[in-house]
Protein backbone atom coordinates (compact mmCIF):
# COMPACT_ATOMS: atom_id res chain seq x y z
CA UNK A 1 0.00 0.00 0.00
CA UNK A 2 1.62 3.12 -1.24
CA UNK A 3 -0.89 5.33 -0.53
CA UNK A 4 -1.66 4.63 3.24
CA UNK A 5 -4.70 3.52 4.76
CA UNK A 6 -7.95 5.24 3.15
CA UNK A 7 -10.09 4.72 5.65
CA UNK A 8 -7.81 6.68 8.26
CA UNK A 9 -7.28 9.40 5.85
CA UNK A 10 -11.01 10.20 5.45
CA UNK A 11 -11.06 10.29 8.98
CA UNK A 12 -8.72 12.65 9.82
CA UNK A 13 -10.32 14.65 6.99
CA UNK A 14 -14.02 14.39 8.90
CA UNK A 15 -11.87 15.21 12.44
CA UNK A 16 -10.16 18.51 11.12
CA UNK A 17 -13.61 19.75 9.53
CA UNK A 18 -15.81 19.19 12.81
CA UNK A 19 -12.45 21.16 14.49
CA UNK A 20 -12.77 24.09 12.39
CA UNK A 21 -16.60 23.88 12.66
CA UNK A 22 -16.59 24.04 16.22
CA UNK A 23 -14.33 26.61 15.96
CA UNK A 24 -16.84 29.12 14.08
CA UNK A 25 -19.41 28.76 16.23
CA UNK A 26 -17.05 29.40 19.10
CA UNK A 27 -15.88 32.47 17.18
CA UNK A 28 -19.88 33.20 16.55
CA UNK A 29 -21.38 32.64 19.40
CA UNK A 30 -20.25 35.28 21.84
CA UNK A 31 -21.11 37.87 18.87
CA UNK A 32 -24.11 36.58 18.81
CA UNK A 33 -25.48 36.12 22.25
CA UNK A 34 -24.55 39.74 22.64
CA UNK A 35 -26.46 41.33 20.05
CA UNK A 36 -29.54 38.93 20.93
CA UNK A 37 -29.18 40.37 24.78
CA UNK A 38 -28.73 44.08 23.56
CA UNK A 39 -31.61 43.52 21.40
CA UNK A 40 -33.96 41.89 23.70
CA UNK A 41 -33.49 44.12 26.70
CA UNK A 42 -33.12 47.29 24.63
CA UNK A 43 -35.66 47.08 21.79
CA UNK A 44 -38.48 47.45 24.02
CA UNK A 45 -37.28 50.66 25.70
CA UNK A 46 -37.51 52.64 22.04
CA UNK A 47 -40.59 55.10 22.02
CA UNK A 48 -41.15 58.53 20.36
CA UNK A 49 -40.27 59.90 23.99
CA UNK A 50 -37.18 57.40 23.83
CA UNK A 51 -35.52 59.26 20.89
CA UNK A 52 -36.59 63.28 21.53
CA UNK A 53 -36.99 63.77 25.61
CA UNK A 54 -34.68 64.59 28.27
CA UNK A 55 -32.62 62.29 30.26
CA UNK A 56 -34.32 60.42 33.27
CA UNK A 57 -33.67 61.83 37.47
CA UNK A 58 -32.94 58.47 38.47
CA UNK A 59 -34.74 56.12 40.30
CA UNK A 60 -38.38 57.90 39.98
CA UNK A 61 -39.89 55.07 37.70
CA UNK A 62 -39.65 57.49 34.82
CA UNK A 63 -38.89 56.44 31.40
CA UNK A 64 -36.69 59.56 30.72
CA UNK A 65 -34.62 59.62 26.82
CA UNK A 66 -32.04 59.76 25.52
CA UNK A 67 -31.91 63.32 23.18
CA UNK A 68 -29.37 65.40 25.09
CA UNK A 69 -26.77 62.36 24.39
CA UNK A 70 -27.51 61.46 20.74
CA UNK A 71 -27.22 65.59 19.62
CA UNK A 72 -24.18 65.40 22.21
CA UNK A 73 -23.22 62.15 20.45
CA UNK A 74 -23.62 64.05 16.88
CA UNK A 75 -21.49 66.76 17.67
CA UNK A 76 -18.11 65.38 19.07
CA UNK A 77 -19.07 63.24 15.84
CA UNK A 78 -19.03 65.84 13.64
CA UNK A 79 -16.21 67.24 15.36
CA UNK A 80 -14.03 64.46 14.91
CA UNK A 81 -15.53 64.23 11.20
CA UNK A 82 -14.76 68.01 10.61
CA UNK A 83 -10.51 67.39 11.56
CA UNK A 84 -9.98 63.52 10.81
CA UNK A 85 -11.77 62.93 7.67
CA UNK A 86 -9.67 65.91 5.63
CA UNK A 87 -6.28 65.61 7.47
CA UNK A 88 -7.05 61.46 6.71
CA UNK A 89 -7.79 61.97 3.18
CA UNK A 90 -4.98 64.22 2.08
CA UNK A 91 -2.32 62.05 3.94
CA UNK A 92 -3.66 58.89 2.32
CA UNK A 93 -3.66 60.89 -1.19
CA UNK A 94 0.21 62.09 0.17
CA UNK A 95 1.39 58.11 0.68
CA UNK A 96 -0.44 56.58 -2.25
CA UNK A 97 0.23 59.22 -4.73
CA UNK A 98 3.87 61.19 -3.60
CA UNK A 99 5.11 59.10 -0.81
CA UNK A 100 7.81 56.59 -2.78
CA UNK A 101 10.41 58.03 -0.92
CA UNK A 102 11.58 57.63 2.79
CA UNK A 103 9.16 60.17 4.53
CA UNK A 104 6.05 58.80 2.90
CA UNK A 105 7.01 55.23 3.84
CA UNK A 106 7.67 56.78 7.66
CA UNK A 107 4.08 58.82 7.25
CA UNK A 108 2.59 54.84 6.58
CA UNK A 109 4.42 53.49 9.24
CA UNK A 110 2.90 56.12 11.81
CA UNK A 111 0.06 55.36 10.63
CA UNK A 112 -0.46 51.61 10.91
CA UNK A 113 1.49 52.40 14.32
CA UNK A 114 -1.58 55.26 15.36
CA UNK A 115 -4.55 52.94 14.58
CA UNK A 116 -2.75 50.49 16.89
CA UNK A 117 -2.88 53.06 19.65
CA UNK A 118 -5.36 51.81 22.54
CA UNK A 119 -8.12 54.39 22.98
CA UNK A 120 -7.64 55.13 26.15
CA UNK A 121 -4.16 56.64 25.43
CA UNK A 122 -5.80 58.91 22.57
CA UNK A 123 -7.96 59.95 25.82
CA UNK A 124 -4.87 60.64 28.14
CA UNK A 125 -3.44 62.71 25.49
CA UNK A 126 -6.77 64.98 24.28
CA UNK A 127 -7.31 64.95 28.09
CA UNK A 128 -3.68 66.19 28.74
CA UNK A 129 -3.82 68.88 26.19
CA UNK A 130 -7.06 70.07 25.96
CA UNK A 131 -9.25 69.28 28.99
CA UNK A 132 -6.01 70.20 31.36
CA UNK A 133 -5.44 72.86 28.76
CA UNK A 134 -8.75 74.74 28.10
CA UNK A 135 -9.58 73.74 31.93
CA UNK A 136 -12.48 71.61 31.63
CA UNK A 137 -13.91 68.74 29.86
CA UNK A 138 -15.30 70.38 26.29
CA UNK A 139 -17.33 68.34 23.17
CA UNK A 140 -14.15 69.96 21.38
CA UNK A 141 -11.54 68.67 23.42
CA UNK A 142 -14.03 65.01 22.94
CA UNK A 143 -14.13 65.66 19.08
CA UNK A 144 -10.48 66.15 19.21
CA UNK A 145 -9.78 62.60 20.16
CA UNK A 146 -12.42 61.12 18.24
CA UNK A 147 -10.22 62.60 15.38
CA UNK A 148 -7.28 61.39 16.09
CA UNK A 149 -8.78 57.65 15.55
CA UNK A 150 -10.39 58.35 12.48
CA UNK A 151 -7.05 59.80 10.71
CA UNK A 152 -5.72 56.85 10.28
CA UNK A 153 -9.01 54.74 9.46
CA UNK A 154 -9.59 57.13 6.57
CA UNK A 155 -6.01 57.97 5.75
CA UNK A 156 -5.00 53.77 5.15
CA UNK A 157 -8.26 53.24 3.18
CA UNK A 158 -7.74 56.03 0.61
CA UNK A 159 -4.39 55.28 0.46
CA UNK A 160 -5.86 51.75 -0.61
CA UNK A 161 -8.19 52.63 -2.97
CA UNK A 162 -5.54 55.13 -4.93
CA UNK A 163 -3.37 52.31 -5.25
CA UNK A 164 -5.89 50.58 -6.95
CA UNK A 165 -6.52 53.00 -9.51
CA UNK A 166 -4.25 52.13 -12.57
CA UNK A 167 -1.52 53.99 -14.15
CA UNK A 168 -2.75 53.95 -17.64
CA UNK A 169 -5.03 56.72 -16.22
CA UNK A 170 -2.08 58.76 -14.58
CA UNK A 171 -0.62 58.60 -17.68
CA UNK A 172 -3.58 59.50 -19.84
CA UNK A 173 -3.78 62.86 -17.59
CA UNK A 174 -0.26 63.77 -17.33
CA UNK A 175 0.43 62.82 -21.60
CA UNK A 176 -2.75 65.50 -22.10
CA UNK A 177 -0.54 68.32 -20.07
CA UNK A 178 -2.34 67.86 -17.50
CA UNK A 179 -0.43 68.56 -14.04
CA UNK A 180 0.27 66.33 -11.74
CA UNK A 181 -1.62 67.65 -8.59
CA UNK A 182 -4.65 68.13 -11.25
CA UNK A 183 -4.32 64.85 -12.44
CA UNK A 184 -4.49 63.68 -8.58
CA UNK A 185 -7.62 65.73 -7.70
CA UNK A 186 -9.47 65.29 -11.35
CA UNK A 187 -8.57 61.70 -12.30
CA UNK A 188 -7.35 59.60 -9.43
CA UNK A 189 -9.98 60.98 -6.84
CA UNK A 190 -13.01 60.65 -8.68
CA UNK A 191 -11.12 57.44 -9.53
CA UNK A 192 -11.11 55.73 -5.96
CA UNK A 193 -14.09 57.86 -5.06
CA UNK A 194 -16.36 54.33 -4.09
CA UNK A 195 -13.45 53.23 -1.76
CA UNK A 196 -12.89 56.74 -0.18
CA UNK A 197 -16.31 57.41 1.01
CA UNK A 198 -16.37 53.45 2.03
CA UNK A 199 -13.36 54.31 4.30
CA UNK A 200 -15.15 57.39 5.66
CA UNK A 201 -17.53 55.79 6.53
CA UNK A 202 -16.41 52.79 8.59
CA UNK A 203 -14.38 55.25 10.07
CA UNK A 204 -17.63 57.17 11.36
CA UNK A 205 -19.10 53.89 12.67
CA UNK A 206 -15.69 53.35 14.39
CA UNK A 207 -15.86 56.21 16.29
CA UNK A 208 -19.38 56.39 17.32
CA UNK A 209 -18.88 53.53 19.54
CA UNK A 210 -15.75 55.20 21.22
CA UNK A 211 -16.18 55.17 24.88
CA UNK A 212 -13.04 55.62 26.79
CA UNK A 213 -11.48 59.08 24.94
CA UNK A 214 -14.97 60.44 25.38
CA UNK A 215 -14.84 59.28 29.36
CA UNK A 216 -11.95 61.31 29.16
CA UNK A 217 -12.76 64.15 27.45
CA UNK A 218 -16.17 65.53 27.20
CA UNK A 219 -17.51 64.98 30.82
CA UNK A 220 -20.91 64.88 31.41
CA UNK A 221 -24.63 66.97 31.33
CA UNK A 222 -27.96 66.26 31.82
CA UNK A 223 -28.91 68.79 29.33
CA UNK A 224 -28.86 69.88 25.71
CA UNK A 225 -26.24 71.43 25.47
CA UNK A 226 -25.95 74.50 22.64
CA UNK A 227 -22.23 75.14 23.51
CA UNK A 228 -19.53 73.31 21.91
CA UNK A 229 -16.92 74.72 24.46
CA UNK A 230 -18.63 72.69 27.68
CA UNK A 231 -18.60 69.30 28.71
CA UNK A 232 -21.66 67.38 27.17
CA UNK A 233 -23.09 63.91 27.63
CA UNK A 234 -23.06 61.33 25.00
CA UNK A 235 -24.00 57.74 23.93
CA UNK A 236 -21.26 55.50 25.03
CA UNK A 237 -20.30 58.10 28.42
CA UNK A 238 -24.44 57.17 29.15
CA UNK A 239 -23.82 53.65 28.36
CA UNK A 240 -21.11 53.58 31.32
CA UNK A 241 -22.39 55.81 34.18
CA UNK A 242 -26.54 54.72 34.03
CA UNK A 243 -25.00 51.22 33.26
CA UNK A 244 -23.24 50.86 36.07
CA UNK A 245 -25.78 53.10 38.25
CA UNK A 246 -27.78 51.21 40.72
CA UNK A 247 -31.27 53.04 39.51
CA UNK A 248 -33.40 50.56 37.51
CA UNK A 249 -34.70 53.51 35.19
CA UNK A 250 -31.31 54.34 34.11
CA UNK A 251 -30.41 50.67 33.48
CA UNK A 252 -33.09 50.60 31.62
CA UNK A 253 -31.94 53.33 29.32
CA UNK A 254 -28.38 52.58 28.88
CA UNK A 255 -30.26 49.20 27.40
CA UNK A 256 -31.74 50.92 25.15
CA UNK A 257 -29.18 53.31 24.16
CA UNK A 258 -26.89 50.21 23.50
CA UNK A 259 -29.23 48.50 21.20
CA UNK A 260 -29.29 52.30 19.22
CA UNK A 261 -26.01 52.34 18.77
CA UNK A 262 -25.07 48.60 17.72
CA UNK A 263 -28.05 49.31 15.26
CA UNK A 264 -26.78 52.26 14.08
CA UNK A 265 -23.41 50.97 13.76
CA UNK A 266 -24.66 47.62 12.03
CA UNK A 267 -26.49 49.49 9.88
CA UNK A 268 -23.48 51.91 8.25
CA UNK A 269 -21.55 49.10 7.98
CA UNK A 270 -23.95 46.88 6.24
CA UNK A 271 -24.91 50.14 4.25
CA UNK A 272 -21.54 50.78 2.82
CA UNK A 273 -21.52 46.54 1.47
CA UNK A 274 -24.60 47.49 -0.37
CA UNK A 275 -24.05 50.79 -1.71
CA UNK A 276 -20.66 49.72 -2.77
CA UNK A 277 -21.09 45.96 -4.38
CA UNK A 278 -18.85 45.60 -7.36
CA UNK A 279 -17.29 49.02 -6.32
CA UNK A 280 -14.05 48.09 -8.33
CA UNK A 281 -15.82 47.61 -11.57
CA UNK A 282 -13.45 50.11 -12.94
CA UNK A 283 -9.95 48.34 -12.15
CA UNK A 284 -11.75 45.51 -14.26
CA UNK A 285 -10.96 46.89 -17.31
CA UNK B 1 11.78 66.78 -34.35
CA UNK B 2 14.95 65.95 -33.88
CA UNK B 3 16.85 63.84 -30.68
CA UNK B 4 20.27 64.43 -30.63
CA UNK B 5 22.51 61.61 -28.70
CA UNK B 6 19.86 60.65 -26.58
CA UNK B 7 20.40 58.12 -23.76
CA UNK B 8 17.95 56.85 -21.43
CA UNK B 9 18.12 54.61 -18.31
CA UNK B 10 15.43 52.62 -16.10
CA UNK B 11 17.96 52.90 -12.76
CA UNK B 12 21.15 51.12 -14.19
CA UNK B 13 20.02 49.94 -17.38
CA UNK B 14 20.12 51.68 -19.87
CA UNK B 15 17.40 51.31 -22.45
CA UNK B 16 18.37 53.76 -24.95
CA UNK B 17 22.21 54.36 -26.49
CA UNK B 18 22.67 57.74 -28.26
CA UNK B 19 19.60 57.82 -30.45
CA UNK B 20 20.11 61.25 -33.14
CA UNK B 21 17.60 60.93 -35.30
CA UNK B 22 15.80 64.09 -37.10
CA UNK B 23 11.86 63.19 -37.83
CA UNK B 24 10.20 65.18 -40.70
CA UNK B 25 7.12 67.00 -39.65
CA UNK B 26 3.85 66.71 -41.28
CA UNK B 27 5.04 63.19 -42.25
CA UNK B 28 4.33 59.48 -40.29
CA UNK B 29 7.50 57.61 -38.85
CA UNK B 30 7.40 54.58 -37.61
CA UNK B 31 9.91 52.71 -35.31
CA UNK B 32 10.13 49.24 -35.14
CA UNK B 33 12.41 46.44 -33.75
CA UNK B 34 12.34 43.68 -31.66
CA UNK B 35 10.70 43.88 -28.17
CA UNK B 36 12.93 45.39 -25.34
CA UNK B 37 14.86 47.01 -27.96
CA UNK B 38 13.83 50.53 -26.51
CA UNK B 39 11.59 52.45 -29.24
CA UNK B 40 8.72 52.94 -26.50
CA UNK B 41 10.96 54.23 -24.20
CA UNK B 42 12.12 56.84 -26.99
CA UNK B 43 8.79 57.88 -27.75
CA UNK B 44 8.18 58.27 -24.47
CA UNK B 45 11.66 60.78 -23.96
CA UNK B 46 9.98 62.96 -26.59
CA UNK B 47 6.96 63.85 -24.47
CA UNK B 48 9.05 63.70 -21.26
CA UNK B 49 6.54 60.72 -20.02
CA UNK B 50 10.10 58.78 -19.58
CA UNK B 51 10.70 60.64 -16.18
CA UNK B 52 7.08 59.74 -15.16
CA UNK B 53 8.36 56.29 -14.17
CA UNK B 54 10.05 55.62 -10.73
CA UNK B 55 13.98 55.58 -11.30
CA UNK B 56 13.82 56.15 -14.91
CA UNK B 57 16.45 59.35 -16.04
CA UNK B 58 17.29 60.50 -19.75
CA UNK B 59 19.77 62.50 -20.81
CA UNK B 60 20.76 64.38 -24.50
CA UNK B 61 18.98 66.82 -26.61
CA UNK B 62 15.16 66.65 -28.17
CA UNK B 63 14.47 69.34 -30.09
CA UNK B 64 11.03 70.57 -30.72
CA UNK B 65 10.86 73.83 -33.21
CA UNK B 66 14.49 74.14 -32.41
CA UNK B 67 14.08 74.47 -28.83
CA UNK B 68 15.15 71.82 -26.26
CA UNK B 69 12.27 70.36 -24.40
CA UNK B 70 15.46 68.67 -21.90
CA UNK B 71 16.51 72.27 -20.80
CA UNK B 72 16.54 73.27 -17.56
CA UNK B 73 13.80 76.28 -17.54
CA UNK B 74 11.48 74.00 -19.91
CA UNK B 75 8.23 72.47 -18.03
CA UNK B 76 7.17 68.83 -18.76
CA UNK B 77 3.84 69.65 -18.91
CA UNK B 78 4.30 72.12 -21.59
CA UNK B 79 6.06 69.85 -23.30
CA UNK B 80 3.10 67.17 -23.24
CA UNK B 81 0.55 69.62 -24.51
CA UNK B 82 2.30 69.96 -27.83
CA UNK B 83 2.93 66.52 -28.08
CA UNK B 84 0.38 64.63 -27.55
CA UNK B 85 0.16 60.42 -26.83
CA UNK B 86 -2.02 57.24 -27.63
CA UNK B 87 -0.89 54.27 -25.51
CA UNK B 88 -0.73 50.42 -26.15
CA UNK B 89 -3.80 49.52 -24.17
CA UNK B 90 -7.20 51.70 -24.94
CA UNK B 91 -6.96 54.09 -21.45
CA UNK B 92 -10.36 56.54 -21.35
CA UNK B 93 -11.06 57.62 -18.00
CA UNK B 94 -13.54 55.44 -17.09
CA UNK B 95 -15.58 57.54 -14.47
CA UNK B 96 -16.28 60.16 -17.34
CA UNK B 97 -18.98 60.47 -20.22
CA UNK B 98 -17.22 60.22 -23.67
CA UNK B 99 -18.29 64.24 -24.18
CA UNK B 100 -16.20 64.46 -21.30
CA UNK B 101 -12.98 62.33 -22.18
CA UNK B 102 -12.66 64.37 -24.77
CA UNK B 103 -13.14 67.62 -23.21
CA UNK B 104 -11.10 66.82 -19.92
CA UNK B 105 -7.29 68.09 -21.62
CA UNK B 106 -9.10 71.41 -22.59
CA UNK B 107 -11.01 71.35 -19.27
CA UNK B 108 -7.83 71.16 -17.34
CA UNK B 109 -6.13 73.43 -19.19
CA UNK B 110 -7.83 76.33 -17.95
CA UNK B 111 -10.71 76.68 -20.90
CA UNK B 112 -14.44 77.89 -19.89
CA UNK B 113 -16.12 78.74 -23.23
CA UNK B 114 -18.51 75.58 -23.02
CA UNK B 115 -19.44 76.34 -26.93
CA UNK B 116 -15.58 76.21 -27.65
CA UNK B 117 -15.10 72.90 -26.08
CA UNK B 118 -18.31 71.21 -27.48
CA UNK B 119 -16.91 72.37 -30.92
CA UNK B 120 -13.18 71.11 -30.46
CA UNK B 121 -14.92 67.84 -29.14
CA UNK B 122 -16.57 67.06 -32.59
CA UNK B 123 -14.29 68.31 -34.27
CA UNK B 124 -11.41 65.57 -32.78
CA UNK B 125 -13.99 62.79 -32.60
CA UNK B 126 -14.23 63.51 -36.47
CA UNK B 127 -10.91 63.29 -37.15
CA UNK B 128 -10.50 60.32 -35.20
CA UNK B 129 -13.38 59.18 -36.93
CA UNK B 130 -15.42 58.28 -34.55
CA UNK B 131 -17.82 60.58 -34.34
CA UNK B 132 -20.54 59.12 -36.25
CA UNK B 133 -20.41 55.96 -34.13
CA UNK B 134 -20.65 58.15 -30.85
CA UNK B 135 -22.72 61.12 -32.34
CA UNK B 136 -25.91 59.29 -29.96
CA UNK B 137 -23.63 58.18 -27.35
CA UNK B 138 -21.82 61.78 -25.91
CA UNK B 139 -23.38 61.02 -22.19
CA UNK B 140 -22.84 57.74 -22.53
CA UNK B 141 -19.46 56.34 -20.30
CA UNK B 142 -15.98 56.29 -22.04
CA UNK B 143 -15.10 52.74 -21.20
CA UNK B 144 -18.72 51.28 -22.11
CA UNK B 145 -17.43 51.56 -25.95
CA UNK B 146 -16.03 48.76 -27.91
CA UNK B 147 -11.86 48.84 -27.31
CA UNK B 148 -11.57 50.13 -30.96
CA UNK B 149 -13.62 52.82 -30.55
CA UNK B 150 -11.89 53.06 -26.97
CA UNK B 151 -8.61 53.64 -28.71
CA UNK B 152 -9.96 55.97 -31.59
CA UNK B 153 -11.71 57.94 -28.35
CA UNK B 154 -8.03 57.94 -26.65
CA UNK B 155 -6.80 59.90 -29.92
CA UNK B 156 -9.87 62.52 -30.08
CA UNK B 157 -8.65 63.22 -26.65
CA UNK B 158 -5.21 63.61 -27.56
CA UNK B 159 -5.93 65.58 -30.76
CA UNK B 160 -8.65 67.61 -28.74
CA UNK B 161 -5.94 70.22 -27.13
CA UNK B 162 -4.09 70.07 -30.96
CA UNK B 163 -1.05 68.76 -30.66
CA UNK B 164 1.39 69.32 -32.75
CA UNK B 165 3.35 65.63 -32.54
CA UNK B 166 1.40 62.77 -32.11
CA UNK B 167 3.05 59.59 -30.70
CA UNK B 168 1.56 56.44 -30.49
CA UNK B 169 2.65 53.19 -28.68
CA UNK B 170 1.69 50.36 -30.52
CA UNK B 171 -1.60 51.54 -30.93
CA UNK B 172 -3.59 48.44 -32.31
CA UNK B 173 -1.65 45.68 -30.18
CA UNK B 174 -4.68 45.15 -28.39
CA UNK B 175 -7.41 45.67 -31.59
CA UNK B 176 -8.73 43.20 -33.73
CA UNK B 177 -7.84 43.53 -37.12
CA UNK B 178 -10.77 45.62 -38.70
CA UNK B 179 -10.17 47.86 -35.93
CA UNK B 180 -6.67 47.98 -36.67
CA UNK B 181 -7.37 48.99 -40.21
CA UNK B 182 -9.19 51.90 -39.33
CA UNK B 183 -7.08 53.32 -37.16
CA UNK B 184 -4.59 53.01 -39.98
CA UNK B 185 -6.69 54.54 -41.96
CA UNK B 186 -6.90 57.44 -39.40
CA UNK B 187 -3.33 57.82 -39.20
CA UNK B 188 -3.19 57.96 -43.16
CA UNK B 189 -5.13 61.43 -42.72
CA UNK B 190 -3.62 62.50 -39.35
CA UNK B 191 -0.58 63.52 -41.55
CA UNK B 192 -2.36 66.10 -43.01
CA UNK B 193 -2.48 68.48 -39.82
CA UNK B 194 0.07 66.64 -37.33
CA UNK B 195 3.78 64.55 -37.04
CA UNK B 196 3.21 61.30 -36.08
CA UNK B 197 5.07 58.88 -34.68
CA UNK B 198 4.34 55.34 -33.82
CA UNK B 199 5.86 52.30 -32.84
CA UNK B 200 4.99 49.57 -33.77
CA UNK B 201 5.58 45.44 -33.44
CA UNK B 202 3.78 44.79 -36.97
CA UNK B 203 6.04 45.26 -40.16
CA UNK B 204 3.21 45.50 -42.10
CA UNK B 205 1.81 47.86 -40.31
CA UNK B 206 5.06 50.48 -40.43
CA UNK B 207 5.25 50.01 -44.31
CA UNK B 208 1.20 50.43 -44.55
CA UNK B 209 1.35 53.46 -42.78
CA UNK B 210 4.59 55.31 -42.41
CA UNK B 211 6.88 57.40 -44.74
CA UNK B 212 9.83 56.37 -42.76
CA UNK B 213 11.12 54.14 -40.60
CA UNK B 214 13.49 53.49 -38.14
CA UNK B 215 14.67 50.15 -36.77
CA UNK B 216 16.25 50.07 -33.60
CA UNK B 217 18.12 46.91 -31.40
CA UNK B 218 18.87 46.59 -28.14
CA UNK B 219 18.43 50.19 -27.44
CA UNK B 220 20.84 51.72 -30.35
CA UNK B 221 19.39 53.25 -33.56
CA UNK B 222 20.55 50.73 -36.56
CA UNK B 223 18.76 52.40 -39.42
CA UNK B 224 16.70 55.06 -40.29
CA UNK B 225 15.20 56.04 -43.96
CA UNK B 226 12.20 55.86 -46.20
CA UNK B 227 10.17 53.21 -45.49
CA UNK B 228 10.52 51.84 -48.98
CA UNK B 229 14.46 51.61 -48.81
CA UNK B 230 14.04 49.88 -44.88
CA UNK B 231 11.67 47.11 -46.50
CA UNK B 232 13.16 46.65 -50.02
CA UNK B 233 16.82 47.58 -49.77
CA UNK B 234 18.17 48.02 -46.17
CA UNK B 235 21.82 49.08 -45.89
CA UNK B 236 22.60 47.15 -42.49
CA UNK B 237 22.66 43.60 -42.38
CA UNK B 238 20.89 43.68 -38.72
CA UNK B 239 17.93 45.20 -40.18
CA UNK B 240 17.20 42.97 -43.75
CA UNK B 241 17.68 39.88 -40.90
CA UNK B 242 15.02 41.38 -39.23
CA UNK B 243 12.61 42.87 -42.20
CA UNK B 244 13.15 39.01 -43.26
CA UNK B 245 12.69 37.38 -40.50
CA UNK B 246 15.78 35.73 -40.17
CA UNK B 247 16.78 37.16 -37.12
CA UNK B 248 18.78 35.57 -33.76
Amino acid sequence: MIYGNLKVRKLKDRLAYAIALLCVFAAAAPLISILLDVLVKGLPQFSMEFFTSELPSPGTGEPGGIGPAMIGSMYVIMIGSAIGIPIGIFSGIYVSEYGNNWFGRSVRFLTEVLSGLPSIVVGIFAFLLLVLGLGGPTAYAGGFALSIIMVPVVSRSTEESLKLVPNTIREASLALGVPRWKTTLKVVLSHGRAGIITGVILSIARIAGESAPLLLTVGWSPFVQTSLSEPISTMPVLIYLYGTSPYENWINVAWGTSAFLVIFILSLSIGVRLLTRGRFAYSRL
Amino acid sequence: METNELNAWFGSFQAIKNVSMKIRGNLTTAIIGPSGCGKSTLIRCLNRMHEVTPKARAKGRVLLDGEDIYSRDVDPVEIRRKVGMVFQKPNPFPTMSVFDNVAFGLRANGIRDEEFITKQVERSLRQAALWKEVEDNLDGCGAGISGGQQQRLCIARALAIEPEVVLMDEPCSALDPIATSKIEDLIFDLKERYTVIIVTHNMQQAARVADYTAFMYLGELIEYSKTKRIFENPEEELTEKYITGRFG
